[in-house]
């Protein structure tokens, strides 16, 4: 690609926990307006690989590099510091406070001085508002609303325009579209790619297809903790990137030991064997 | 777009009554005081029925607070009905059997809570026990201290202690004879209160926390400094009571806070805190805790049986908490039925 460094980069990155190795020479690249996708089976390595990028472990070995310098993350502060922010699932929003409030938790705005400081509503508000309209959410247009008032793909979305707002040069989503139905969903893709204009590097982690493919530069996929395939865009074509989510040859073994259990099954010595310990 | 959000804005004025949290407490209180006054009368209105109530509701209420603020932030605190009786025992064994200043006195007193909320924060932030457990646990450690070291000093469960007149009419007065000064110190916590939980920045951490402690923790939070914190608040805040109930009684007893676990957990919940945390209000725990105040005294006022009391207080609650539910349904839906 350019010449510039990736904003983030891991180069033969392990992770082990005591004796078991959960992640095994990673190696990854993220530019600035690029997405990547990472797939992966559940157990593969995802969470891990995620907490890792945001501080909440640090590699056992290997190196974790933004713009080609390299960086070691003690704790999540560190790595949000560093402009590495992480969407979850559900989380990153409180639905029982007002968006203004919500997307300020931690960085309030206050006017006042000294120990007489005031958390400052309007303006809390008012930019909450213009950075989630700025992502084409204009529904929302009341600072004070409650955030449980809002639909999934709408909290997505204010988490996504809270991480932006902030400083946020690597967003991390973690399948932020898992929970959603397909309008909502649109929404959400629709502020990836929002956020990919504005020159962000996001990694995305899905489980669905369409959804990866609607807006991924780059795929990676992990298996059993190591990176199984790692490919740009039009390398490989939709039914090997269908497969390879699918767990690929795993599921071609998998699909042969039902096969062949089913036929074992039937055979009354073979079950009495194996329903002995 | 501009006609839109004039509109947009006039309905949240007026969703905005209905939206908050505090509007069901507010009904629960004017109809409960409503139902006293015709019961009780004139005596009820007057002097004699506010005071009565108010000395009630000033002492659950500055428990009150700091306990409401732990319930936003999603914990309970249930060693407050410990924490009074040894603060009090504290700080009439420091004046009154060892004969130290007052200001010691108080100062040991208070400390007592302080040093209660501070293990209690330990042990919730350090361990994976819930709240609940951990102040029940510390709570009758607590009571045991109590016990064991009133009777190993001073070989009775009750000292006595006489406080010079400054100290006296500070924290344990009865102004007109009948308003005790403890309500003026309870107009002063829910000032302070009020500015930290809804007006300084860091109320926001409080309701992030008790909203979602992970989310909090991950935007930047210090979560366990302001656990920690709280728990000290609701320590300090139960130790006031204590000593200020030496100063009003010029004795310290053992026992004799339990009381003050329910009550407060009463108050705020009635006052329209969520019990999961992540919601809630100063104004919301001060009508709650006038309300139970109010139902408290007025029975003796209207001459019902004191039974009938603890019936509606029940009762109350429960319409408390499903009218709580309704009214945080109302306020959620107002922003879905939008459009």
């Amino acid at each position: 690609m350019s010449a510039q460094p990736a904003i983030i980069e891991l180069q033969n990155v392990d992770k082990s926990f005591g004796p078991i190795d959960v992640l095994m020479d990673i190696s990854l690249k993220v530019h600035a307006g690029e997405v990547l996708c990472l797939l992966g089976d559940n157990g593969a390595g995802k969470s891990t690989l995620i907490k890792t990028l945001c501080g909440v472990y640090t590699p056992t070995r290997g190196k974790m590099l933004m713009d080609g310098k390299e960086v070691h993350f003690a704790r999540p502060r560190d790595a949000q510091e560093a402009g590495i922010s992480t969407v979850h699932q559900f989380g990153g929003t409180f639905p029982l406070m007002s968006i203004g409030r919500s997307f300020f938790v931690g960085v309030e705005p206050t006017k006042g001085w000294g120990p007489f400081k005031r958390f400052d509503r309007k303006t809390a508000n008012a930019i909450a508002v213009q950075a989630v309209q700025d992502f084409g959410i204009t529904r929302i247009d009341d600072g004070d609303r409650l955030v449980g008032g809002l639909s999934g793909g709408e909290r997505q979305s204010l988490a996504i325009a809270r991480a932006v707002h902030f400083g946020a040069r690597v967003l991390i989503l973690d399948e932020p579209t898992a929970a959603l139905g397909v309008k909502q969903a649109s929404h959400v893709l629709r502020i990836v790619n929002e956020a990919k204009k504005r020159g962000l590097a996001v990694i995305f982690i899905t489980h669905q297809v369409m959804h990866a493919l609607a807006v991924g530069d780059h795929f990676a996929v992990l298996i059993r903790g190591r990176l199984a395939a790692n490919f740009m865009k039009g390398e490989k074509s939709r039914e090997e990137i269908t497969d390879l989510m699918a767990g690929g040859e795993d599921m071609a073994t998998l699909e042969a030991q039902i096969a062949g259990a089913d036929t074992e099954l039937h055979s009354p010595a073979h079950a009495r064997a194996a329903a002995k310990p | 777009m501009a006609a839109l959000s004039a509109t947009g804005r006039r309905r949240a004025t007026l969703g905005g009554l209905v939206r908050r949290p505090e509007t069901g407490s507010l009904l629960g209180f004017v109809v409960v005081y409503v139902f006293f006054a015709v019961l009780g009368g004139a005596v009820f209105l007057g002097a004699p029925g506010w005071s009565s109530w108010l000395n009630i509701a000033a002492e659950v209420g500055i428990i009150a607070l700091p306990v409401g603020l732990l319930m936003i932030a999603g914990e309970f605190d249930l060693s407050v009905g410990s924490v009074v009786p040894a603060a009090s025992m504290m700080t009439a064994m420091l004046g009154g059997h060892y004969e130290m200043p007052a200001l010691v006195a108080i100062l040991g007193g208070l400390a007592v809570g302080l040093v209660v909320g501070w293990v209690n924060g330990l042990l919730v932030t350090r361990t994976t026990i819930p709240s609940l457990i951990v102040t029940i646990g510390v709570m009758f450690a607590v009571m045991g201290l109590t016990l064991g070291f009133a009777v190993l000093i001073k070989g009775s469960t009750s000292v006595s202690y006489v406080p010079d007149p400054l100290t006296k009419s500070l924290l344990g007065r009865f102004i007109n004879g009948m308003f005790n000064v403890s309500i003026l110190w309870w107009a002063g916590f829910v000032a302070a209160f009020y500015y930290f939980l809804h007006v300084s920045p860091l109320g926001n951490w409080v309701f992030a926390l008790g909203g979602d402690a992970e989310s909090a923790r991950n935007a930047g939070v210090p979560t366990t400094k302001l656990s920690i914190g709280l728990f000290m608040m609701s320590g300090f805040a139960a130790a006031f009571v204590g000593v200020a109930q030496v100063m009003t009684y010029q004795t310290a007893q053992v026992a004799g806070g339990q009381s003050f676990i329910f009550n407060s957990i009463m108050c705020v919940v009635i006052g329209g805190v969520l019990l999961t945390g992540g919601a809630g209000s100063i104004v919301g725990i001060v009508l709650g805790t006038m309300t139970f105040a109010v139902v408290n005294q007025g029975i003796f006022f209207a001459a019902l049986d004191p039974n009938i009391g603890s019936i509606i207080i029940g009762v109350l609650l429960l319409i408390a908490v499903l009218s709580n539910d309704i009214f945080r349904a109302l306020a959620l839906s107002y922003a879905t039925r939008k459009k």
